[in-house]
């Protein structure tokens, strides 16, 4: 049985205009040790799918699955309370800006003891001593000055450390991981991808990594999940999508990288991603996609096999050629 | 031959920071003694991490700030020293230097029309124009960067992050300028987006042979974009070259480490990845010796001690006492 298995997963805003669908049918299973990283643009309900399974989206926020467990528990039904003992303990979550994630009020020592003592039976002189072993762990320098320091005294590769250590603090068998290093330069980017992914190794808690960067990805996941307008496209393991991806856009997407770029003009995908008000009917890629036809302007497509990466597309390509008629 | 727009010689740009009331003041080096070319039609990018100077560049090369000491030479005219211009003349040089900021959501006035938005330049810098003839010139501009006529009367909160971008393209480009900084000009924006907005810049710049200086942290862009690199390390050169010299074979160490650290979207690759220890220095204390040395694996005594200046081939120079 998988760690984290959720199918069908749809959440709703209410908005000013209507319902406003920002994840749409979305299945996500992750198994112990699991590297999954779920990619897609602005807008494609990458975040807000994860947010909903941490149960922390405002309550505008209508949240519908057939199917949503982890490690047993149903998340769809179960209590808050029950919630609050498995968020921040079982499942943690870390975020894209580290500077603005942190309490600027506090110092990171009680940041990290906080956690601590929400979920661990741990005495006060137990907990600064794990507090310490845990920033030794994400490699921070200094341990002891550090836990008394300010948010603002440290960098923001050091305040992304900080949010890793607060989200190990209680040995999570999931860590979801949103973005975690979008905001800082790529010399500090690599140590902390590099540090998760130790991490995830040395403890054997699954990771979930949500981010827009293809080169992210191919260095660090397992198992990717391609999002496009709050619709999961395709799922398949790292070397095949990059060698041979089956839905339209993550072959578009892929194209579109400059280093894959074999002449100065790149192939570009026009048009932009759909909003609330102009979501195409059929399938929602249609109206950028260089295969489209009349039944893709229509009929929304159904998943495809497993072979074909469950791309979500009538015409799956296979080497960068349409599958038509037989499929 | 293409003509030299851009000549810098040995730019610096130095602020004073108070220490507060009893601390005095000290100094920040946000850019020291830079030099570099630019040619009408080529790509000079500059890479670098967060805090190397490279917006501080581009404020000089843009003259919103004058240098602390240097040359900057623009279309043969000197700016600044001894035979330096009038107001007046400068503010003329000014239209032909023209800057695209990183951010499309911040840097266009909400309420503005993309029409006003356009013209405002114009107005500005060509009172003579009449309106007529600047409306036509802001229609023109719009279908060239692959805009709608019918975007002319719309506001900037009607358009997505790469339309903004493209209007900001053509904001910069009004006034005919012959160089065009570009500061992070698509890392605010989706992959999918990014490709269409350096095409457009690509096809801009064969048809208006502009000079482009493009500041960007995004190694395989500036890849993709750039005929000549430059890369900084707190607020210095630390190496430069054509594209092909300093990706295919870097010669600082901090250069290597970066292109090492760059994620790569081949999941085949096999890894050498140099693991740079600890983070940029704050430029308000620098370390002693060459900045980059408390990171680098392959400092010696010297390092620690003396600054090493950019030095060695004409075409690739590097500040490194043991470059690779």
């Amino acid at each position: 049985m998988p760690l984290l298995d959720v199918r069908n997963l749809s959440v709703e805003f209410k908005t000013a205009d209507g319902l406003f669908k920002a994840v749409d049918g979305i299945d996500v299973q992750v198994d112990v040790g699991d590297v999954l990283a779920i990619v897609g643009e602005s807008g494609s309900g990458k975040s807000v799918s994860m947010l909903a399974l941490m149960g922390l989206l405002p309550w505008t926020a209508v949240v519908t699955a057939d199917y949503m467990t982890f490690d047993g528990i149903d998340l769809a039904t179960c209590t808050a309370r029950q919630r609050r003992a498995i968020v921040g303990k079982d499942v943690s979550m870390i975020f894209q800006e580290p500077m603005s994630s942190l309490n600027p009020c506090f110092t990171i020592g009680f940041q990290i003891r906080e956690a601590l003592k929400a979920h661990l039976p741990l005495s006060r002189s137990q907990r600064q001593l794990r507090a310490v072993e845990l920033l030794e762990q994400v490699g921070l320098p200094e341990p002891e000055r550090r836990l008394r320091a300010y948010p603002h005294q440290l960098s923001g590769g050091m305040c992304q450390r900080v949010m890793i250590a607060m989200a190990i603090a209680c040995k999570p068998k999931l860590l979801i991981a949103d973005e975690p290093t979008t905001a800082l330069d790529v010399t500090i980017q690599a140590q902390i991808l590099e540090l998760l992914l130790d991490l995830q190794k040395d403890t054997g808690m699954a990771l979930v990594l949500i981010t827009h960067d293809m080169g992210v990805v191919a260095e660090t996941a397992q198992r990717v999940s391609v999002q496009y307008a709050g619709q999961k496209v395709e799922e398949q393991d790292v070397e095949a999508l990059f060698a041979n991806a089956h839905h339209p856009y993550t072959d578009a997407l892929l194209a579109a990288l400059p280093e894959r770029a074999s002449s100065k003009l790149l192939p570009s995908i026009p048009g932009v991603v759909p909003g609330q008000f102009d979501r195409p009917a059929g399938c929602l890629f249609s109206p950028r996609c260089a295969h489209a036809d009349d039944v893709c302007r229509s009929t929304s497509p159904k998943s495809a096999s497993q072979e074909l990466g469950l791309a979500r597309c009538h015409y799956p390509l296979q080497q960068g050629v349409p599958l038509r008629g037989d499929v | 031959m293409n003509e030299t727009l851009i000549d810098a010689r040995q730019l610096s740009r130095h602020y004073d920071v108070s220490n507060g009331f009893f601390g005095g003041s000290s100094t920040v080096k946000a850019l020291s003694e830079a030099s570099f070319t630019l040619q009408a039609g080529k790509t000079l990018a500059v890479v670098g991490e967060s805090g190397c100077g490279k917006s501080t560049l581009a404020r000089v090369v843009t003259m919103i700030e004058s240098p602390t000491s240097g040359e900057l030479i623009l279309e043969g005219h000197r700016i600044h020293g001894d035979e330096a211009m009038s107001d007046e003349q400068k503010a003329n040089l000014r239209a032909s230097v023209q800057i695209v900021f990183q951010d499309p959501f911040g840097s266009l006035n909400p309420r503005q029309t993309i029409g006003r938005i356009l013209e405002e330049p114009v107005l500005i810098n060509r009172p003579d124009v009449s309106k007529s003839d600047r409306q036509q010139q802001a229609r023109d501009m719009l279908s060239m960067v692959g805009l709608r006529p019918e975007h002319y009367d719309r506001y900037p909160h009607m358009f997505s992050g790469g339309q903004r971008q493209r209007i900001a393209v053509a904001r910069a480009l009004m006034l005919n300028p012959r160089i065009l900084v570009l500061d992070e000009p698509v890392s605010a924006l989706d992959l999918s987006i990014q490709s269409q907005i350096l095409n457009l810049l690509v096809e801009l710049q064969e048809r208006l042979n502009l000079a482009y200086l493009f500041i960007s942290h995004d190694l395989s862009v500036v890849k993709h974009m750039a005929d000549d690199v430059m890369v900084m390390y707190l607020g210095r050169v630390v190496e430069s070259g054509s594209s092909e010299e300093v990706f295919g074979a870097p010669r600082h160490p901090y250069t290597q480490a970066l292109l090492s650290a760059t994620p790569v979207a081949d999941p085949t690759r096999t890894q050498t990845r140099i693991r740079l220890q600890g983070e940029l220095p704050s430029p308000l204390n620098p370390p002693k010796g060459c900045a980059f040395n408390p990171r680098c694996w392959k400092a010696e005594a010297r390092c620690r001690t003396e600054a090493p200046s950019i030095s060695g081939e004409d075409t690739h120079p590097v500040a490194c006492f043991f470059p690779l």
